[in-house]
């Protein structure tokens, strides 16, 4: 009893004991599940989480953590995936395509307007490290901006965090839309603003580096300059307040523009950035794996600034959705993105002119090749760099692409199901007769153009398993693409000679030796040129935009055969179908053909639609709602 | 096994007399019609290609009811009786549509209440006319008249190209044909006396007849104007 009772005043005691701290030092207790902005913007490291989901949060047209799908379409490649066969079967696009989420957009420019605000409002951070904090902001918040131009023309632009007073009344947050030759105004002032805040650091390709800042500046210039010179050859594609179309007389000056910026990264005032040339030897296939690896290489002198991945942080699934079939890592799933004839007949012959891949003689009868890849040999080196042909390798493997047999009399022995066997002649033993890698109608995840992509595929073990997927890196900017951008710039504002010595540069790492001359350089070209170099790269359709070229390209009239052989290497060809080029085995035994190759011309049987690109779709439609709740909004052009 | 047939039977009888129950709303049944039309001729289009907009008031949706032309420039759209504005947006169609003066296309009210046929009064840059198309030896020549409608040189356009279209079916334009014929606008001659002819392809001669249909392209403007379809014997 007794010593009950000491044990209750015991802890009675011990109880009061605890009342006896301050309220103070009780309650006012520091969270730790969340970080005030001021402890946020006082550690160089917190800031540096932070920035990293702003970078996450960019958006590209065509994007390695985007799906293959944001590769295909344009008819530059076919998608062989039975889901997505729309792409080739629709006879135009939405006045909505390629728009982005109006509300997630702005969202994000209101966080990297809250994060340059911060930023600068910091007190615990050194002068350097606020600096290079709040160009990497302005940077990315120029290159966002510029994404939405590039799809919208001008918009609404934001430059301070905006807040809702709760007044009921948001006059005041309801802005209209700025021009669009504004929009470009507002990126190259940024650029030029940010530019020696940033490291002038070649080795710094996942952050904003100087010579970011210039490449984002030379390719908004050129685009402005091209919007405003041949938005003059569509009167129609412009609003009368500017917020679409830009005034023809300020070509030059954005031309100006976009040569300074580019000569200021090739003079290496940036960084020495050059291209991409490994030591290995000068062959054509050293050369194409040259230009392959250039993707695949993160430490390239040509990278300016990319998007990074990694194992075990963020990895994506091209390998694992574009990998040859027949070795695929991940049964079911590979071959989809399929480049098109139409692109791979593009690609120059090494004495600088273009030529239909030769599968018949002048009197029609098709060539025989002994060799599967004989039909491709003296051309530009990016053609194998980027497109994975009949017989390429991928992996130390051989793809199987063959479409069947083909007999004396011009019958086609093959099967619907790939790597079949069967008798070629009645009674005769079971051969294989189709590829296994296709290429077959109909038969999704393996090709049926005849070719794979090669770009960004990744060779290392594993990558296409879906557990560990592929950490190649996607360029955002380059060198290569620097120099086509002076090209051009050089080329619109007169100067040939220097759009020749530009160019040259670009094609002699692709075995083209013989150097253009300054007579050589054309319109045809230059945009020749930008869709070799950067096929894939996601500048394909914003440049036929930008040159207005899109509704001649794309005009919705079926591409025939004799279009596809015709006029290759002109600017104002269409193209509005994907074909493929299937090689067949010839089956003559005991003729000196036997055993050779033959190739058709073939367009994939699920192509039925034919791309037509309207007026209307050079400017993305802006939805009803938003254009609801702010009246003060524009309607885009011919919608 | 018969009991599981009941246990299917009765879900699918409870099922059924769930839809039994009456739909809040009528369906929509007035039907709005009509034609794009020039002094009583009608404006042959690109079907699919030329949209108008209807708007209705006062539902709280954003938006409009959007919709197409057929290739003859007639339209056809099922709605509810109600008050109802039509337009055809700027840069549409092969014609000129009447603006206000803020340069907005200028709305035609529609007040339906049962059936009702609006035609659609608009100015072409150019027509068609006198098209005789004929089919012989294993070709399709066609002649016609291009007549210049708006010739006010502040708003006039030029022909950048004249086609040929044939099809085997009815459907016949830029993107609907098994073969065509262009003549750039500068190698027209004659504008009241245009000659095209195409090669039938062997594929196509398989069937006794064939749809074709001329059309005009005007210099900057997206759609093009055709003749009436007409349909080609072999």
């Amino acid at each position: 009893m007794k010593k009950l009772l000491i044990i209750i005043t015991a802890s009675f005691l011990l109880a009061m004991g605890w009342g006896c701290q301050k309220d103070s030092s009780f309650l006012n207790v520091q969270p730790n599940t969340f970080l005030t902005n001021d402890q946020v913007f006082s550690d160089p490291n917190l800031v540096l989480s932070v920035l990293a989901d702003l970078y996450n949060r960019q958006v590209d047209f065509s994007g390695l953590d985007n799906g293959w799908a944001s590769f295909t379409d344009f008819s530059e490649s076919f998608p062989s995936e039975n889901g997505s066969a729309y792409y080739v079967q629709r006879t135009g696009w939405a006045y909505d395509s390629w728009g982005l989420n109006w509300s997630d957009s702005y969202r994000y420019i209101r966080d990297l307007n809250l994060f340059i605000q911060r930023d600068s409002a910091s007190s615990g951070l050194s002068v350097d490290d606020k600096k290079r904090f709040s160009a990497e902001g302005r940077f990315l918040r120029a290159n966002f901006y510029f994404e939405i131009t590039k799809r919208y023309g001008g918009v609404p632009l934001v430059l301070i965090p905006l807040e809702y007073d709760y007044s009921g009344k948001v006059d005041g947050l309801q802005l209209s839309r700025t021009r669009e030759s504004e929009m470009y105004d507002f990126i190259i002032n940024e650029a030029e603003a940010i530019k020696n805040d940033l490291p002038s650091d070649m080795t710094e390709k996942s952050r904003a580096s100087k010579g970011a800042a210039l490449a984002m500046e030379c390719r908004a210039a050129l685009y402005a300059g091209s919007i405003a010179k041949y938005g003059a050859t569509t009167p129609a594609v412009s609003l009368p307040g500017g917020e679409v179309g830009i005034d023809a007389s300020k070509a030059n000056g954005y031309y100006t523009i976009a040569l300074r910026a580019a000569g200021e990264i090739i003079s290496g005032s940036a960084g020495s950035y050059k291209l991409y040339t490994a030591t290995t030897g000068a062959t054509p296939a050293q050369l194409s794996d040259n230009y392959a690896n250039l993707f695949l290489d993160k430490n390239s002198p040509e990278t300016i600034f990319f998007e990074d991945f990694k194992t075990g942080g963020k990895t994506h699934g091209f390998t694992i959705n574009d990998q040859p079939y027949s070795f695929s890592d991940e049964g079911g799933d590979a071959g989809r993105l399929d480049p098109s004839l139409n692109l791979v007949e593009s690609y120059e012959k090494l004495d600088n002119t273009y030529a239909p891949l030769a599968t018949v003689d002048v009197s029609g009868n098709p060539i025989f090749y002994t060799g599967i890849q004989d039909i491709f040999d003296g051309r530009d080196a990016r053609l194998a760099g980027t497109v994975l042909l009949p017989g390429g390798k991928f992996k130390g493997q051989t793809v199987d692409i063959w479409a069947g047999y083909r007999l004396a009399d011009g019958t086609i022995i093959s099967s619907d199901e790939a790597g079949h066997l069967k008798p070629i002649v009645a009674g005769g033993p079971d051969v294989q007769v189709v590829g296994a890698d296709g290429p077959i109608n109909g038969l999704e995840l393996r090709t049926q153009t005849g070719f794979y992509i090669r770009k960004y595929l990744d060779p290392i073990v594993g990558s296409g398993r879906r557990g560990q997927g592929s950490t190649v890196a996607f360029i955002r900017y380059r060198f290569g693409e620097v120099l086509l951008n002076a090209a051009e710039a050089s080329f619109e504002t007169g100067d040939n000679a220097t759009a020749a010595t530009y160019l040259n540069m670009v094609r002699a790492r692709a075995g083209l030796a013989i150097p253009l001359t300054a007579g050589d350089i054309t319109f045809d070209r230059i945009v020749h040129e930008r869709r070799i170099e950067l096929s894939f790269e996601g500048h394909y359709f914003y440049d036929m935009k930008r040159w207005r070229l899109a509704h001649v390209r794309w005009d919705g009239v079926p591409t025939t055969l004799s279009d596809l052989k015709t006029n290759i290497g002109k600017a104002t060809k269409h193209s509005t179908q994907p074909w493929g080029l299937w090689p067949y085995h010839e089956y003559a035994p005991g003729t000196p053909n036997a055993g050779k190759w033959m190739f058709k011309e073939t367009l994939p049987a699920l192509v039925t639609g034919s791309n037509r690109f309207l007026f209307g779709n050079y400017y993305t439609f802006i939805g009803d709602d938003i254009r609801a709740a702010n009246p003060q909004i524009a309607k885009q052009p011919n919608q | 096994m018969k009991n599981l047939f009941r246990y299917i039977l009765i879900p699918v009888l409870v099922i059924s007399f769930y839809s039994c129950k009456k739909d809040n709303y009528a369906e929509p049944g007035t039907f709005l019609t009509g034609s794009l039309m020039y002094k009583g001729d009608s404006v042959n289009v690109e079907r699919n290609q030329v949209p108008f907009q209807i708007y209705q008031y006062g539902f709280g949706k954003v938006g409009a009811i959007n919709s197409t032309f057929q290739q003859d420039g007639s339209y056809s759209q099922v709605l509810f009786d109600g008050d109802y504005k039509l337009i055809i947006p700027n840069g549409q169609g092969p014609f000129v549509y009447k603006q206000t003066s803020s340069g907005a296309p200028d709305s035609l009210a529609i007040t339906l209440k049962g059936n009702q046929t609006v035609n659609l009064e608009v100015t072409p840059y150019y027509m068609v006319r006198n098209t005789q198309i004929s089919g012989s030896g294993g070709n399709v020549t066609a002649s016609f008249k291009a007549e210049q409608i708006i010739t006010d040189p502040t708003m006039a356009k030029d022909i950048e190209r004249v086609s040929l279209y044939i099809n085997n079916t009815q459907f016949v334009s830029g993107g609907n044909n098994i073969a065509l014929k262009d003549m750039d606008g500068s190698a027209i001659t004659d504008p009241n006396n245009i000659t095209l002819s195409v090669a039938v392809p062997a594929s196509a001669l398989t069937q006794a007849y064939l749809y074709a249909r001329v059309g005009i392209k005007i210099v900057n403007v997206e759609d093009m104007i055709f003749s009436p379809l007409q349909k080609v014997q072999f």
